[in-house]
């Protein structure tokens, strides 16, 4: 029957060895060879728009990269998105939603009207193509069904 | 209750029902704007009112194990707190930074990344917050008469979140690395350390309640803390899935984290199988109903709910949608709420003298919390599975979908009303007990 000092020495002896994995792992995934973080296209624009986002909590109503609070919209690929339903125009939409002084309310659900200046919602749509080129193992084609149509074309 | 300064638990207890019941009005808020009742939107829009949703569950929860490690360390230790000065100033300041968060997030002042919104200057209070809490219980602890595992594991596990709560600080420009790192915090919190602090309350509830030797029950205590480890750190892999990492996490995450449901299993038959060995037949019914009650919701939300979207062929589909909220609700009660509720049930009659376990107001509480929670649940889960097949599968808008799937929260909003009124019975058995006293100390537990 197993021992109190036995019980103790896997809880610590299997704690320590899937800790130590987990680094490695974790340097093996952000090492240069193995990344697909897109870190390489980073751009002022781009982690300016990423500091926007936090600091209106854009992730408190929708998600990026499946992650968010599902009230709003997914916006990885959408830009793509939206260049489909407004004949390429997608950035010039999200850019005046994003710049409207009144609350957009599409489908009487409302967002913030953050009348954000030209170059805020420029940033902001740069990190949204920054985060559109990232490889998402797959499910940049699953949570964007009208991206995954212009992939199949 | 015995020593006096266990009574500086009470108003950490105190602390955590105020806060429960502030999470549950914002949760409102959001469930009726989801119906299309979103009037308050002016002054509380939905990421506001998600932002203090989530925030006051952590803080409130945190004031729970706070409150449960000043109320059991004593008692392991066989010694009074070191300070309870200490202990006052440290509680009032967790009160001062919580309030300051939750009421910045309605100015737009907040980090925006989910779950750990809170700004970064009140980031450096919270450490220093939660240095003084580790201080005053590991001193206390450490100059005690007994060093028990029950007491180790539990300040292990606080020891342990304090430094998880670092990687979280970490600045990136990089929107995955970012991310990557916050489930450092949040996962390792929650599918981690909190565990520990989970099976210390847990085990010290199982002591007292069911009279099962001590060493049997801290001996399956590292089995499940073990397993615990041992599935969840590997684990966090299925949050690195689908957000711009190497696909090694596919296979390491979706291995380790299908294991994560073996150690909520151990975690139920362990709390079941010491309720039947135990011969002591403890007066607090209630504590019981809440200890083991924890154990088998939490194998349930966290276990099973957690293991129906966990493989990646599944989640390819469901990350992102309201199937995560299904399980997060249900995770979260079972493992975490309850057993803070089941503490403070135990320790309140011993802290104030008065054993009002008997009540049919506290049984009712703790059936209509859990039936409702259990329908919030199914909620949660219809509305999610029905958005995965409409919108992943069937390519509707998002918003479309969302118009159709908006009855389900009709359903959520009766089933939240009826897990309230548990909650509202269980504050008014809380306030019941009246003030700690030193007059309890004479009582025989």
């Amino acid at each position: 029957m197993l021992s109190k000092k036995q019980a103790r020495a896997f809880f610590l002896g299997g704690t320590l060895v899937t800790f130590l994995i987990f680094i490695g792992l974790t340097v093996y995934s952000l090492s240069s060879s193995t990344d697909q973080t897109n870190h390489e296209n980073l751009t002022d624009s781009v982690v300016r728009g990423k500091e926007i986002w936090e600091s209106n909590n854009c992730m408190g109503c929708h998600t990026i990269l499946g992650e968010g609070a599902y009230y709003a919209p997914e916006l990885t690929k959408v830009v793509d998105r939206l260049n489909i339903k407004y004949g390429g125009n997608g950035e010039e939409v999200i850019k005046s939603i994003l710049m409207s002084k009144t609350p957009w309310q599409p489908n009487g659900r409302k967002m913030v009207a953050y009348g954000m200046t030209e170059q805020e919602a420029t940033d902001v749509v740069a990190f949204f193509n920054w985060i559109g080129e990232i490889d998402l193992n797959g499910f940049d084609r699953i949570v964007s069904p009208l991206a995954k149509d212009k992939i199949n074309k | 209750m015995k020593y006096k300064s266990q009574k500086v638990a009470y108003w950490f207890f105190a602390l955590s029902m105020l806060l429960l019941v502030l999470q549950i009005v914002y949760g409102f808020v959001m469930g009726f704007a989801r119906i299309g009742f979103d009037n308050l939107h002016n002054f509380i829009p939905f990421n506001t009112a998600r932002a203090v949703h989530t925030n006051l569950l952590v803080v409130w929860l945190l004031s729970g194990f706070m409150g449960a490690a000043y109320y059991i360390i004593p008692e392991e230790a066989q010694k009074e707190l070191v300070s309870v000065k200490l202990a006052y100033v440290q509680l009032i300041s967790l009160a001062l930074v919580g309030v300051t968060a939750i009421v910045g997030y309605h100015f737009n002042y907040w980090e925006g990344r989910k779950f750990l919104e809170i700004p970064r200057p009140l980031d450096y209070l919270v450490v220093v917050n939660v240095l003084l809490f580790l201080g005053l219980i590991l001193t206390t602890l450490f100059t005690g008469k007994r060093r028990t595992t029950t007491a180790l594991v539990l300040s292990m596990g606080l020891l342990f979140a304090a430094l998880l709560y670092l990687p979280g600080m970490l600045p990136f420009d990089s929107q995955v690395t970012d991310s990557f790192f916050r489930w450092w915090v949040v996962h390792l919190w929650v599918e981690g350390v909190w565990e520990l602090i989970m099976g210390g309350i847990l085990s010290f509830l199982l002591i007292k309640l069911t009279g099962v030797d001590r060493e049997v029950i801290e001996k399956w205590l590292y089995v499940i803390v073990g397993l615990t480890f041992l599935s969840g750190v590997l684990g966090t892999g299925h949050h690195y899935y689908y957000i711009g990492v190497n696909k090694i996490w596919l296979v390491v995450g979706g291995i380790f984290s299908a294991l994560e449901p073996l150690a909520f299993l151990a975690m139920a038959l362990f709390a079941v199988n010491m309720y039947r060995k135990g011969e002591k037949k403890h007066p607090n019914k209630l504590a019981l109903y809440w200890t083991l009650g924890s154990a088998i919701v939490s194998f349930v939300g966290a276990g099973l709910l957690g293991f129906a979207h966990t493989l990646p062929q599944t989640n390819l589909y469901t990350h992102g949608t309201l199937v995560t909220a299904m399980h997060g609700h249900l995770a979260f009660w079972g493992a975490y709420a309850m057993i803070v509720l089941a503490i403070i049930s135990y320790a309140l009659p011993n802290m104030t003298g008065r054993k009002l376990y008997e009540s049919s107001r506290g049984r009712a509480a703790f059936w209509l919390s859990n039936i409702g929670m259990l329908g919030m649940t199914v909620a949660f889960g219809v509305a999610g599975v029905a958005q995965v097949y409409l919108e992943r599968k069937f390519g509707m808008e998002f918003m479309l979908v969302q118009k159709e799937i908006s009855i389900h929260f009709v359903v959520l909003i009766l089933c939240a009303t009826m897990f309230t009124t548990g909650i509202v019975l269980y504050i008014v058995d809380f306030y019941k007990h009246g003030l700690p006293t030193d007059e309890a100390l004479e009582i025989q537990e």
